[in-house]
């Protein structure tokens, strides 16, 4: 195999919109300044250009309509629609047509309708861009029954994971962290796609498991290659779904490891950082050396200061921190 | 009244249509007196005329979104009485399989978006299967039907706005039946009609009797017409009442009886257009005799089946929730 061109976060996600543009006449984008501006952070840059306004509707800020009019369009069989929400903090504003609509039609309509739709959110801490467009959120939308929540950490799973999404019938909430946009990674060309609910284990290792997601992977695996050197061997893995969950591995994971560390952006409480610590005693009890650990922000707003918003977001010293607690 | 000749058969449609509404609704309040029909049901009495009216021009291939009141939506788009009574008393053979009841009974396969628990959730519905049409490259409309007390809601103004900006084909249908549950209208908006709120968003709008069947049909052609012919959405607004009270067991004690009985007495769309149809010698006494008798039996033959329909199994729970299957756990039960 060849040496795999780098390219960014961003670019991933425009390849895999670009792709399914190009190859399925149902599949249209709806958002707001998503045409020639290209959207808020550039990651549908030359779409409209290359499709046009029959294709990519720049949208009035009017999430409830929009998402409303993709359900409808998906509901009907006649599109495969992605909803571009420019920041996922602007579910509040649309919500019910995420939750109450999307998520429980089929279940509603006895298994008869489809909606077969994503929607696309800018999420993350990091920007000083303060309490209400800086929440990455997917705990949220993973507890309500009926959504699937992909949260990909990598370009090459942004890209596999989104192509599957939107080849995906049900309804998929896609979080991408807007501080991995320009991260670079190799990315096939090719339109390789990552199925739903496999995790992927970023590191291998056998002392402790890091489950992690988005960018708290990268600070995962900056913990586990320090630690390494001491011979502290740390196993990270991403879950990159939430919904669907690869239970498996994750339990597998801390079965073999005995200690589990969850590392997550999301707020503490009720969340996908409980969820995994929650799984880990009641399915690895036996197994388990030491108390589980979450290294998650506090349950407060997010904080604008610079010097608020570093301390609120988890850190590396704070993983490393909790792996050596529980060593 | 008729600016067309409307075919025989069509107005025959129209009147067993709103006998069959009628009668429907009237035996469901039967059964939920009775205990029979758990949960919410709110009844389309004395709202017949604007679903049958705005359905006459639809075909099956048209979508519709509806609401909360949906019965009658969904029989007039052609729905099967069978299995949405089947589905109102929870039954396996429900059209949602006993998952969803009165607030969420539909149809996809004749064009019905279901019946919508939000109110006004379903506004946009109708935008999007409208744009899916145009995409598509299809003669045909898309209709979102929702309340007066919708029309406040933001799925009204932005599905509206998103659909004439889009130019899609669709028409917005209120039924404004006087009350919001309890607000009446004059409380919720100081503008004497919803029709004025068309101007805002530069559609044609208009506001009409929505108990004459026949001013609906005219209306609703206008504006299908428009819409099929790319020009856009258009609004109507259907000045309505409901005979009964909001929801089943609703103690109305926000409108006085003097208020009910007037519409009952001067306004009942089913009356009214019979009177019509005599008058024109289309129907006759016997003709209408016979169709009573004929809905009569149809919704007993639905009763009989929802009755002697098996309960889902306890399995079903976990069953519907998604379509495509994955890897991992979707869904979640310790």
């Amino acid at each position: 195999m060849g040496m795999v061109r780098e390219i960014t976060f961003s670019q991933a996600i425009n390849e895999a919109l670009d792709y399914k543009l190009s190859t399925d006449k149902k599949v249209i984008m709806i958002g707001e300044d998503i045409g020639k501006f290209g959207g808020c952070f550039g990651v549908s840059a030359g779409l409209f250009d290359k499709y046009g306004s029959e294709r990519i509707y720049d949208a009035p800020i009017a999430e409830s309509g929009q998402i409303g009019i993709a359900i409808g369009a998906a509901a009907s069989g006649l599109l495969r629609p992605i909803f571009e929400l420019m920041f996922v903090d602007f579910f509040g504003v649309c919500m019910d047509q995420i939750y109450n609509q999307a998520a429980k039609m089929r279940y509603m309509f006895g298994g008869k309708a489809k909606i077969a739709m994503v929607i696309r959110a800018a999420g993350g801490a990091g920007g000083s861009a303060a309490g209400q467009h800086s929440q990455l959120l997917h705990s949220i939308f993973a507890h309500l029954p009926g959504l699937k929540v992909v949260v990909p950490s990598t370009p090459f799973d942004a890209k596999g994971l989104l192509i599957s999404s939107i080849e995906d019938d049900d309804p998929v909430v896609f979080i991408e962290h807007k501080g991995l946009y320009a991260v670079k990674g190799p990315v096939p060309e090719d339109p390789q796609r990552i199925p739903l609910g496999v995790a992927d284990v970023k590191k291998e290792g056998k002392d402790v498991t890091i489950v992690a997601t988005a960018a708290m992977v990268y600070k995962s695996l900056e913990v586990a290659a320090k630690l390494d050197k001491e011979g502290i061997s740390v196993e990270v893995i991403d879950p990159r779904s939430i919904v669907p969950l690869d239970e498996n591995t994750i339990v597998n994971s801390i079965k073999k490891t005995g200690r589990l560390v969850v590392v997550d952006e999301d707020y503490p409480r009720a969340s996908f950082a409980t969820d995994i610590a929650t799984l880990s005693v009641a399915k690895c009890f036996k197994e388990l050396k030491s108390p589980v650990k979450l290294v998650t922000p506090p349950s407060t707003p997010i904080p604008f200061s610079p010097m608020l918003e570093k301390e609120w977001i988890p850190s590396v010293e704070k993983i490393e921190k909790a792996v050596r607690e529980i060593i | 009244m008729i600016k067309e000749e409307i075919s025989k058969e069509k107005l025959l449609w129209m009147y067993e249509t709103m006998v069959k509404i009628r009668v429907h609704e009237e035996v469901a309040a039967e059964l939920f007196a009775e205990n029979k029909i758990p949960g919410f049901v709110h009844l389309y009495v004395g709202e017949e005329a604007v679903a049958t009216g705005v359905m006459a021009n639809l075909e099956k291939e048209d979508f519709v979104s509806s609401t909360h009141r949906g019965h009658g939506h969904y029989i007039a788009k052609g729905g099967d009485i069978k299995t949405s009574m089947a589905e109102l008393f929870g039954r396996t053979t429900g059209c949602c399989k006993g998952k969803g009841g009165s607030m969420h009974i539909v149809d996809l396969d004749i064009g019905e978006l279901g019946a919508n628990g939000m109110v006004g959730g379903g506004i946009p519905h109708a935008a999007g299967a409208a744009l899916g049409m145009k995409l598509n490259g299809l003669d045909n409309v898309a209709v979102a039907f929702f309340g007066d007390g919708a029309s406040n809601q933001q799925n009204f103004h932005e599905g509206i706005n998103l659909a004439t900006v889009w130019n899609l084909p669709v028409v917005f249908v209120c039924e404004n039946n006087g009350y919001q549950i309890s607000l009446p209208y004059s409380k919720q908006q100081i503008i004497n009609s919803v029709a004025e709120r068309g101007k805002s968003y530069g559609i044609p709008a208009v506001s009409i009797d929505g108990q004459d069947v026949m001013a609906v049909y005219e209306v609703a052609k206008e504006a299908i017409k428009r819409a099929k012919n790319g020009e856009g959405p258009s609004l109507i607004e259907a000045k309505t009442y409901r005979f009964r009270g909001h929801f089943e067991g609703d103690p109305v004690v926000y409108r006085t009886k003097k208020e009910s009985e007037w519409w009952k007495e001067n306004k009942d769309p089913i009356v009214n257009f019979k009177k019509f149809l005599l008058e024109k010698n289309i129907l006759s006494e016997d003709d209408c005799a016979l169709i009573q008798k004929k809905e009569e039996e149809e919704v007993k033959e639905a009763v009989k089946f929802a009755e002697s329909s098996p309960w889902p199994k306890k399995e079903d729970i976990v069953k519907d929730v998604f379509s495509t299957s994955t890897k991992g756990v979707l869904v979640w039960e310790w």
